[in-house]
Parts: structure tokens; C-alpha cells; sequence
């Protein structure tokens, strides 16, 4: 694996000009200050409550994800490229949807294989020739952008169904300000906190056409047991909106309408964090006590909005994923501006005896996991592990692909022995109305805590940083 | 606003009442079993502390004997008492994480706040009077900081008001029960035959619902029973007092039926329950029986949860 691009001491361990201030405050800040401001922020943390759940582990419901308090900056020109390539990335996913629900140009232009698509569980046929607001279908998304040079960013994920996260990207910024005042005052960062204000009119823009003129929009929430409720209550506060549940709605006439202490009241637009399968019990999982009875049949009438739109999974699969450089091209007839990590499709029979001739130097991830569950990273696995997975593989390699470790970029994080490189990903969130797709600069930073660690998921035992995008 | 935020606001006032009543009757009890045997006579304090908690079945079912370590155990920590006061911040925070978007900043801090203290500090119970001394204080305080962020912090709204009724009709049941346990030592005027004994099951219901010093002001007086009696049931002035409770209950279901612009059935059975004290006298009262008078105020307080619940919860 190639030596890691250090954000702050670029290549050479020459100090790169947006980490100079940084860095004369690191030095001039004792080290027991920093450990005394850390501290600070965690009890912060704790006693605001955000907290996310860690499936499986009952002792800890409520866990902290750890906070490192030393910001990940970078360059007005950094983020300019950067924004440019993830706005033509969202604008492709959102053609690439309509097309696949609507005339399917790209099957027919023999891009993607067509099983790929109609054999996939993500892809809905409820969706088939169903419109959307204003061709909208990934309001939100999160992409997953590592960095392995100083001018390559490339995307690991598209998450186009319910990405989450932003909450931390908007209080970790708050707590920095708390904690570090006179950090601030000697950089010009731009701000974060516009975002709920965009967030709420991208929301209303999309609004079906037989609501009023102030559409009524509400979050739809799994409930408290689920591991984003705190993001799900925040945003839902700074929204000034409605936290709802399933069981706080009902369709009535193919209308939807929450249950309120006055009576009942029509919903417009539902930001939903449910995923697909749990949001009508009528039309999918039958078995759910999550969703509202009937809600498919108000959205096929287009009398509400769902944030995202069901069946934008087909677009952010990893097995799609291998082909988001050619689903560029088709729609916007433009160069991809953000590279991917070159894949291998184990469904493709060359693919999949390199990769299991090179499995100790390769990350395998299911096509449909998430979360950093059930992937396995060759170069840190036992023989053991290898093996197991190689079995796993040759039974079903069409759930698999596979992609070359990437010596992710590293940034100054804080540990038990001092600061030290620990590597990073960022997860900026790109909004989509019906005329603009924009981008608050910023976006959540996922840092692995565990030296030389590449898993930087939360429910791995990762951490997160501010992220600063200096406005120069 | 969501029925279920009303509900959920309406349950987070009331179990943070019960934790403080629940505190507070444990407080009582204390005082009382550590006089000499000679003031308080042959009754088992700590069983009418389980009574006045409402939960003395259900203990039977864990316990054989309802002594100081049981009972405390009992409805402060024990996870199998719905009412402990361990269940009710839990609940509590529960409710408050469920409907943090109605909370004000204060209100939350307080209760997670208390609910981190309980886990770190009190998540194995206290093992001596002391200890048990600083827990009941804790949940006091708790329950008088939660109180009033929400009256310093709260938009005067339809949030405000829910969470304000759960409290009063709380705190009614509360005062009601302990009437209930106690009426017996509460005797008409003609009948009064009390000794020292006596003396002190009247100071500890005062304690239990921090009326004490209250009653002096109000009556300058001795302690006498059926004073006390028109003190918890009639005056208006005592915030603790069945009356004063039922005022904030028509007042607050008032200000919801204005903003709603229609009145139902939980305002015109609030306004029944509230003129029957307004004109209600003790003498009156003690003729009819102080029992039956409490049971039936007992019954009404708990049909008018049932009826705002129908009418706005659900």
C-alpha cells in the first residue's frame, strides 16, 4: 500500500498552506489544553444527547461517537472542485433514476447489464412510470468522498436513500465555536448552518401540486429506537417541522394526514428516514408496525412527497456503483469530475478469479451492505478470515465486488499519545430542489481512531471531526 | 400539534410529579418510623407509604415484609415497580427524547441530566439513610428544576398547557391518596380525641405534600385535623390542595379549548369536579364521609384522564 497523503504535511512533510494557522496554534497551545478542551466536549455532547445506538450491543443503547476535536481544513479551491464534481455526480443519479423508472435509455444504449437492474431487490417496480415532482428523486444524498492525493478525490459511496450524519456535521460546528473561539478568529470559515433553512425549501419546492401554497412538511421517523433518532429530532427541530412516526399518520381518500391534538392535518411532504421496506405494510413488508397503511397508494396519486423517493437504492447499489463514470457521461455528455475506485464485479467471471487470486490485497464488500458490516478487508485479515470469505464468495460472487485498499488521506488527530495521522473520509450532503442542487461547505469527516485503521464507520469505533472549508 | 406529542408531554409532567411525590412520601415515612414507638403507635408506617404509593399489591408479590429496606427499595430503585422513581425518570426521559422538538433546551438538560446521575451515581441504590437523604433531595430538586424551566422556558402554547395538565392531575391523585390512606386520623371537629400519636401522622401528611409551614401561615393555629383536612381538600390557596389543582386544570383545558376554538367533554367535566369543592364546606364533607368524598374525587380525577385522552391523545 502506498504512503497515505497527510492533509496537513503534504507529501515531503512540507506544510500545506491551508493547515499554516493551525499549525502555529497546535504549537502554541499546551498539549494538556487540548486534552482539557476534549473532555469539554464530550460532556457537551453527552448532555445535549447525541448519542446514536449500536445494533447488537444492549449494554451500550446510547453510545458518544468519539469527537476529535483538532478540525480538518481545506482550501476554497479544494472545495471548489470538489463541489462542482459532487453537484454533476446527484444531477446524473437523479437522471439515471428517472430514466431507469421511465424509458430505460441506458439499458437500451447497453450500459448496464439489464439483470443488474430488474433482478436487483433495491430496484421498485411500484416506481415504474410513476413521476415525481419536477424529476427529483435523491433530494438528499451523502456521498462518500476519500481523498488520495493532493488534487484526486474520489467517491467510495453514493448514498442516495436515507444518508444521515448531517446533525454531526451542524453540532460538531457549534461545539468547536464553544470550545475553540479563538481558533475561529483567526480563520475564515464558512458556514454551516444555513443548511436546514435549504434543507426545508428544497423540502417545500418539491411539494405535489394539489397542496396549498404552504406546504405542509413533516420528518417521518423509525421511532427513539432507532440508532439516527437524535439526528431525526434535530433536524426536525431546526426544520421547525413535525417529528412523525407511522403511527401518527393516516391516508385517507389517497391523501395523508397526521393525527394532531385539533383534529386531523394533511401532510404534504414527508422527509422520510424509513427505508423502503418499512414504509407501507400494504405494499411492502407486510410485517411492519413502522409505516402507514395505504401511504404507496397516496404517493401513486401524487398527492404527497417522499424524501427521498422510493427505489433511489437502485442507484446508490454497489453494483451499480462500478458503472457511475459511464452513467456520467450518458446523461451530461461531460468528463466525471469526481473518479471512483476502480472495481471489480465478481458477477463477471475474469473479475472474479482475479480477485480471488488477490484477496489479501483487495477490500470485498457485499453489493447491498452498509455500515462497514460483513466486508472484508484483505491486507488486515487473517488467513482464517480470507478463507472463510473466499467460500462465501465462490457461492454467491454476484453479491460481491471488490476494490484495492485505498491509502485514504490522513489528517492531525489527537491521541493517547499525542497527535498523530489518523485517516479520514468526508460525507458532504447535496440537496436537490426543483431548480437548484447546492451544497453547504462542509460536510461530516469520519476519522478511524485506531492507528493505521481504514474503517472509519461509527459503529466501528470511528470519530468524527469539524470539517472547514476556509473562504478565501 | 401531534396527539402523540400531547400525549407524551402530558406523561412527562406526570411522571416527574409522581417521582418527587413518590420522593417525598418516602421522606415522610422516615421521619415518622424514627421517632420512639411511643408517638407513633402500632401502625406499620412503611406499609401505608406503599398504600399512599398505590403500589402495596404489587409489592406483596416481590416481598414477604414491608420493613424501611424493602419499601425503599421498592419504589425508589426496584425495575419491577412501574411507579419507582428509577421507572419514572426513566420513563420520563423516554417521553422527553420521544418529544425533545416540544422541549425547551432547559427542560431536556434537566431531565437527562438526572437520568446520567441515576445510571452514574445511583444505579446502585444508596446503602445507608444518608445516602438515601441526598437521593431524595436529588429527585426533588430534579422534579423543581424540571418545573420550572418549563414555566421559565415554555411558549405559553398548546405544549405548555398538555404538560401542565398531566402535572396537576398528578399532583390531585397524589394529594388524594394520601387522604385516602390517612382519613382516619382526620376527624370531625366534635370527634377530635388526639394524643401525641396523632400529632405526628398530621405532621407527616403535611410533609408529604410540603404543607407544613403552609398551614401555619394559613391557619395560625395548632395542628388540628379537619383544618388540615380543608387545608389538602378546600383552599384554594395551597398548590398542592385538590381545589388549587382543579383551578389550574379548568384554567389550562380553558386555554386549549380558546386556541382550538371548541370546548368538549374533558372542559365540562374539569369545571364539574371544580365547583363541587368551590362549594363544598367540611362540615359538609365530614358528614358525608371523608372516605366516600376522597374515593369518588378519586374515581373523577381518573375518568378526566380518560376523557382528555380520548378527546386529545389519541
Amino acid at each position: 500500500m502506498a504512503v497515505a497523503f497527510d492533509e496537513m504535511n503534504g507529501p515531503g512533510g512540507d506544510l500545506r498552506p491551508a493547515y499554516r494557522e493551525l499549525s502555529r496554534w497546535l504549537k502554541e497551545t499546551p498539549p494538556d489544553a487540548l486534552e482539557y478542551r476534549r473532555q469539554e466536549a464530550e460532556l457537551l455532547f453527552r448532555r445535549i444527547g447525541i448519542t446514536f445506538a449500536v445494533y447488537g450491543d444492549a449494554e451500550a443503547q446510547e453510545r458518544l461517537i468519539p469527537f476529535d476535536v483538532i478540525p480538518r481544513i481545506m482550501s476554497a479551491k479544494e472545495w471548489a472542485t470538489l463541489e462542482k464534481g459532487l453537484k454533476q455526480r446527484v444531477r446524473a443519479l437523479n437522471m439515471f433514476l428517472r430514466d431507469i423508472y421511465h424509458g430505460r435509455d441506458i439499458l437500451r444504449a447497453n450500459i448496464i447489464p439489464d439483470d443488474l437492474i430488474f433482478q436487483n431487490p433495491v430496484f421498485r417496480p411500484e416506481m415504474n412510470g410513476q413521476s415525481v415532482p419536477h424529476d427529483v428523486y435523491v433530494h438528499i444524498a451523502g456521498i462518500d468522498i476519500v481523498r488520495v492525493d493532493a488534487d484526486n478525490f474520489i467517491v467510495l459511496e453514493d448514498n442516495a436513500r436515507t444518508p444521515s450524519g448531517v446533525s454531526y456535521m451542524l453540532e460538531n460546528r457549534e461545539i468547536m465555536m464553544r470550545l475553540f473561539p479563538d481558533l475561529f478568529a483567526r480563520h475564515r470559515v464558512a458556514p454551516v448552518e444555513r443548511y436546514p433553512d435549504e434543507l426545508l425549501s428544497a423540502l417545500r419546492s418539491v411539494a405535489p401540486l394539489s397542496a396549498s401554497a404552504e406546504p405542509t412538511v413533516a420528518l417521518m421517523t423509525p421511532g427513539v429506537y432507532n440508532s439516527a433518532y437524535y439526528e431525526h429530532s434535530f433536524l426536525a427541530d431546526k426544520l421547525g417541522i413535525e417529528l412523525v412516526e407511522g403511527r401518527d399518520l393516516i391516508v385517507k381518500n389517497d391523501e395523508v394526514f397526521m393525527r394532531t391534538t385539533e383534529g386531523l392535518k394533511r401532510v404534504d411532504v414527508i422527509y422520510r428516514r424509513v427505508d423502503d421496506d418499512f414504509l407501507d405494510p400494504l405494499t411492502f413488508r407486510p410485517d411492519s408496525a413502522l409505516g402507514v397503511p395505504g401511504l404507496m397508494s397516496a404517493y401513486a396519486a401524487g398527492n404527497v412527497t417522499l424524501a427521498n423517493a422510493v427505489g433511489t437504492g437502485i442507484a446508490d447499489d454497489k453494483a451499480i456503483y462500478s458503472y457511475m463514470p459511464e452513467v456520467v457521461k450518458f446523461y451530461l455528455d461531460e468528463e466525471p469530475i469526481l473518479k471512483n475506485v476502480p472495481t471489480w464485479r465478481c458477477r463477471e467471471p475474469k473479475d472474479l478469479s482475479y480477485v480471488l487470486d488477490n484477496l489479501g490485497d483487495l477490500v470485498v464488500k457485499e453489493v447491498h451492505g452498509s455500515g462497514g458490516y460483513g466486508m472484508l478487508i484483505g491486507p488486515a485479515a487473517t488467513k482464517a478470515t480470507i478463507e472463510a470469505f473466499r467460500d462465501k464468495l465462490k457461492r454467491e460472487p454476484e453479491g460481491f465486488i471488490a476494490q484495492p485498499t485505498l491509502a485514504l488521506s490522513t489528517c492531525p488527530t489527537c491521541t493517547a499519545s499525542g497527535l498523530a495521522p489518523r485517516h479520514v473520509d468526508l460525507r458532504p450532503f447535496v440537496l436537490t430542489g426543483s431548480k437548484h442542487v447546492t451544497i453547504v461547505p462542509g460536510g461530516l469527516t469520519r476519522v478511524a481512531l485506531k492507528e493505521g485503521s481504514l474503517v472509519v464507520n461509527s459503529s466501528q469505533g470511528g470519530g468524527t471531526k469539524d470539517t472547514w472549508i476556509l473562504d478565501e | 400539534m401531534l396527539s402523540r406529542t400531547a400525549e407524551n408531554l402530558y406523561w412527562l409532567a406526570r411522571y416527574v410529579e409522581r417521582a418527587e411525590y413518590i420522593a417525598r412520601t418516602i421522606d415522610a415515612t422516615l421521619r415518622v418510623t424514627a421517632l420512639p414507638a411511643a408517638y407513633i403507635g402500632k401502625t406499620n408506617e412503611w406499609e401505608s407509604a406503599l398504600l399512599t404509593a398505590g403500589v402495596s399489591a404489587s409489592f406483596y408479590e416481590a416481598y414477604q415484609e414491608a420493613n424501611e429496606q424493602n419499601v425503599v427499595e421498592y419504589l425508589a430503585f426496584s425495575p419491577s415497580n412501574p411507579s419507582s422513581i428509577k421507572n419514572c425518570i426513566e420513563a420520563a426521559r423516554l417521553n422527553s427524547r420521544s418529544v425533545r422538538t416540544a422541549l425547551t433546551s432547559e427542560m431536556w438538560d434537566t431531565i437527562n441530566s438526572a437520568w446520567i446521575e441515576l445510571q452514574e451515581v445511583w444505579g446502585k441504590g444508596t446503602s445507608s439513610r444518608e445516602e438515601l437523604a441526598r437521593f431524595l433531595r436529588f429527585v426533588q430538586e430534579t422534579s423543581l428544576r424540571f418545573d420550572g424551566s418549563a414555566y421559565r422556558t415554555m411558549l405559553r402554547n398548546d405544549a405548555y398547557w398538555f404538560s401542565r395538565l398531566g402535572l396537576h392531575l398528578e399532583r390531585a391523585d397524589n394529594t388524594a391518596r394520601i387522604l385516602d390512606v390517612k382519613y382516619h386520623v382526620l376527624l370531625p371537629e366534635e370527634e377530635h380525641v388526639g394524643g401525641p400519636l396523632d400529632y405526628y401522622q398530621w405532621t407527616s401528611i403535611l410533609r408529604s405534600v410540603s404543607a407544613l409551614t403552609a398551614y401555619h401561615w394559613v391557619y395560625r393555629e395548632t395542628l388540628k385535623p379537619w383544618l388540615i383536612a380543608d387545608l389538602l381538600i378546600l383552599n384554594d390557596t395551597l398548590p398542592r390542595s385538590l381545589a388549587s389543582c382543579y383551578s389550574n386544570l379548568v384554567r389550562n383545558l380553558d386555554q386549549i379549548g380558546v386556541a382550538y376554538g371548541r370546548q368538549g367533554a374533558s372542559q365540562r367535566h374539569a369545571r364539574g369536579v371544580r365547583n363541587r369543592l368551590e362549594h363544598s364546606h367540611m362540615d359538609d364533607i365530614f358528614q358525608h364521609g371523608v372516605h366516600e368524598f376522597i374515593q369518588e374525587f378519586i374515581s373523577d380525577n381518573a375518568r378526566l384522564g380518560e376523557i382528555i385522552t380520548r378527546q386529545y391523545l389519541i
